[in-house]
């Protein structure tokens, strides 16, 4: 009874902390989740009840989110990061020893309550993989044996942060931070990660109009550093000019694509530059608000974040008349997420922001005319907040300059995979990836997934392609496989991850990535025919057009491409057409069940001759 | 040239697609004016006489006979037709699929709530085909050309289709006939 009232208690004054804001619910489930290891019946009810919701949209959000759970976690989770990069580098083996060690399999708990243990997509430490969240504490390079350390202190002292005994360079070891994580800064170049004076920026542009920082902006042909590439300034010209009194600047910092740790090096070192875009796109859009939408992966950087913040506050660089301009207010807030790739896609984004599932919304209308709480908005990328900040304080001019002809300015990349130095790369677009290769030590690279899953496999022949909007589009993540790598188990593997976070909103996602990857290992198990690959190329095409977002509208891409640009690899599996019985149906398989429970053989397919088949075809020919 | 020659099975059915095709009344008539009938239940022919233009299957492959079958069709057999849901995607027999072989065998024999077995014994005469470890689709098994779908198709959607198949002309089926709820 006690503990019931002791919950109650809880709850009650976590709702209330809140102002009993339903648009704060991920933030009340996630200090329920904290508090409890859970968020029970008991707790969905009381949080339904305080904000006058009920009960199923609070499930709804629980259910949604890989880091919220109705049933007991322990009161630390593992979370090992089972991404293709990390299971090159031992992930499994790694799993392997944590499962041993715990005496639990994975999505078990242990009998004390202690320690949860579970996969999780990229958590965005591919340079430096395996890696794991245990808590919010991230734990890198993880080889077996400290996997097997990593327990038996946990057990011990049962504090995360205490397994971190070296920290990382630069604001890794901020003492907000405290994390072993390393930059890993390999080039760096003039626009993201050069030095700049805080304000200086934000001076430059409130001395001009908002119209004529969009104008700015224009001509510097900024355009999107998220994957798509929609130019900024035509974004903000119509998020300014729709209709509404109230605008919102939302940064997307939620790179959830498996392969990308941009944005986790720019917030770790570059706050303040990209705090300045935020800002001086807000002034440009009319916008008061900004929210920092932040992955729950990153969670660990939050309170250095909240710091950086409040130095601007105090500096007169957030607040009211910043930098003494009458009438131009602006603040930001940081919103955590909580373990959905989906929420990077910005309709989602916005969902999750609002406090509801992460769940794309239709467009039109475009979030520019109707997004966070109905008000226009525009969600931009980290990176990209941090050219405006760039381009505001060294001229649209020097920025247009930089790049190639069709794609100005730089481009982060993050390399990761089989080369000598994974790592942060600033390079002007226009580079080529073989270029890239060449800095980053793959010489022997036979594939290279430019963009994530949903971006592309390509092979040396695309090696002398420029990066840039109009031939070799990227996001920033780019994943090398060595010689000895099948790219096939990597299309599989990138599979299983959208299968795991699809919303599940819309059949040609949720089911489609299944069948296709079912029909991709069939190939890979050496029991597919030609038919197959048509079924693949057929069905990847209906999941790519009959999608609602881009997260379905690119999930195929692993296997689209790899059959695109590999093609051999799938066809030196294939098995050839059969006159009688496919070649694809396996019989002996097929009765090997039944021979165990009747005790006695087929009378048509006998074991001992099953090479029937293509015996009895040479006779009868 | 001789009549053509038309030969039906049912496999894991219920012979419910067979009396759809008997429902086309008289026209059987008209049909036997078209083909002949090979091996089928329909004139209880056990075995192919010879090649076949047509073979009508219905139901999927749930034992090895099943399979024994389907294969001897796709032998004889120019143009292979899964006719009904059970052929098409496994339909009520493949409701097992999710299940262990083990329990369904345990279910019907012993625990099932109108099971009358005092020897507590599973049939396992060396004659019963072994059943597979589930219900395959005919195509998934051997090549098929075409799909006539319905629990069971409606006659005239058989006729039509036969009729069509037979005078080499273009099959148009009205939407009566290929909608199903």
């Amino acid at each position: 009874m006690s503990q019931d009232h002791e919950l109650e208690r809880s709850v009650r004054a976590i709702c209330q902390a809140h102002d009993r804001d339903a648009g704060r619910l991920l933030d009340i489930v996630r200090q329920v989740q904290v508090r409890e290891g859970q968020v029970s019946g008991a707790a969905l009810d009381l949080i339904a009840e305080e904000l006058g919701q009920q009960r199923v949209e609070v499930e709804g959000v629980v259910s949604f989110y890989a880091f919220f759970s109705e049933e007991p976690q322990g009161r630390i989770v593992i979370r090992l990061c089972g991404d293709v990069i990390d299971r090159m580098q031992g992930a499994e083996r790694v799993g392997k020893v944590l499962e041993d060690e715990l005496g639990i399999r994975f999505g078990e708990t242990t009998e004390d309550g202690l320690i949860s243990l579970e996969w999780t997509a990229c958590i965005g430490m591919s340079d430096q993989a395996p890696a794991a969240l245990v808590g919010n504490v991230i734990v890198t390079q993880l080889a077996t044996d400290a996997a097997r350390d990593l327990v038996r202190e946990l057990r011990k002292h049962g504090d995360p942060q205490r397994l971190v005994r070296t920290f990382g360079d630069g604001n890794n070891a901020h003492e907000r931070v405290r994390a072993m994580v390393v930059n890993n800064i390999r080039q760096a170049g003039p626009v993201i990660l050069a030095e700049m004076e805080k304000g200086s920026a934000i001076r430059k542009s409130v001395a001009l109009s908002p119209a004529e920082v969009v104008r700015a902006v224009k001509t510097a042909r900024l355009r999107g550093r998220g994957g798509a590439g929609f130019p900024t300034g035509m974004k903000w010209q119509f998020t300014r000019t729709a209709e509404g009194d109230t605008r919102y600047i939302i940064c997307n910092a939620d790179e959830g694509e498996p392969g990308t740790f941009k944005d986790r090096v720019i917030l770790t070192e570059r706050p303040h530059l990209l705090f300045e875009g935020m800002t001086i796109a807000g002034y440009a859009i009319g916008a008061e608000k900004g929210i920092l939408y932040l992955r729950a992966e990153y969670a660990y950087l939050r309170s250095m974040l909240e710091e950086v913040l409040d130095t601007r506050r105090e500096k007169g660089l957030l607040g009211a008349h910043i930098c003494g301009k009458e009438g131009f207010a602006f603040d930001i807030r940081i919103q955590l997420g909580a373990g959905a790739y989906i929420c990077g896609e910005e309709t989602a984004l916005i969902s999750s922001a609002e406090g509801l599932r992460g769940d794309p919304k239709n467009r039109p209308p475009f979030p520019a005319q109707k997004g966070y709480k109905g008000c226009p908005s525009s969600v931009n990328n980290v990176e990209t907040l941090c050219c405006v900040a760039r381009i505001m304080d060294n001229g649209a001019g020097w920025f247009a300059q930089l790049g190639s002809e069709c794609s100005s300015g730089t481009k982060l990349f993050s390399v990761s995979g089989d080369c000598r130095s994974p790592g942060i790369y600033e390079l002007p677009f226009g580079t080529t990836l073989g270029e890239l290769l060449e800095l980053v030590g793959a010489g022997d690279a036979v594939g290279v997934q430019v963009g994530g899953p949903s971006g592309k496999m390509v092979g040396p022949a695309d090696f002398d392609r420029e990066f840039c909007f109009d031939d070799l589009a990227t996001g920033g993540s780019i994943m090398v496989f060595g010689p000895e790598r099948d790219l096939l188990e990597v299309a599989s593997g990138f599979m299983d991850f959208f299968i795991d976070e699809s919303c599940g909103y819309c059949t040609p996602c949720r089911v489609g990535n299944v069948l296709l990857k079912e029909r991709l290992d069939k190939v890979r198990a050496g029991l597919a025919d030609a038919s197959d690959l048509d079924y693949l190329e057929r069905l990847g095409e209906t999941v790519r057009t009959a999608s609602r977002c881009g997260l379905g509208q690119t999930s195929p891409n692993p296997i689209l491409s790899t059959l695109e640009n590999f093609r051999p690899l799938y066809e030196a599996r294939l098995k050839s057409p059969d006159e009688s019985l496919l070649a694809t149906f396996d019989i002996q398989g097929a009765l090997e069940e039944s021979r165990g429970i009747t005790g006695r053989d087929s009378l048509h397919f006998r074991r001992e001759d099953g090479r029937q088949n293509s015996q009895e075809k040479g006779a009868t020919a | 040239m001789g009549k053509a020659k038309i030969a039906t099975t049912s496999l894991a059915g219920c012979f419910g697609c067979h009396m759809s095709l008997l429902d086309i009344d008289e026209r059987i008539l008209e049909l036997i004016e078209l083909v002949d009938f090979d091996k089928s239940p329909i004139d209880d022919i056990k075995t192919f006489s010879g090649r076949c233009l047509v073979g009508l299957v219905e139901g999927g492959c749930c034992n090895e006979e099943n399979v024994e079958v389907l294969k001897s069709f796709r032998e004889h057999c120019e143009i292979l037709i899964s006719f009904g849901d059970c052929a098409i995607m496994g339909g009520i027999p493949a409701m097992r699929n999710t299940i262990p072989l083990q329990e369904c065998l345990d279910e019907a024999y012993i625990n099932g709530p109108t099971v009358y077995n005092p020897s507590g014994e599973v049939p396992n005469d060396p004659e019963i085909p072994l059943l597979l470890n589930r219900v395959y689709p005919a195509h998934e098994v051997v090549r098929i050309d075409y799909h006539l779908p319905g629990c069971p198709p409606p006659a005239d959607t058989i006729w039509e289709a036969l009729v069509a198949l037979l005078s080499n002309k273009p099959l148009d089926l009205p939407y009566e006939l290929i909608k199903y709820d």
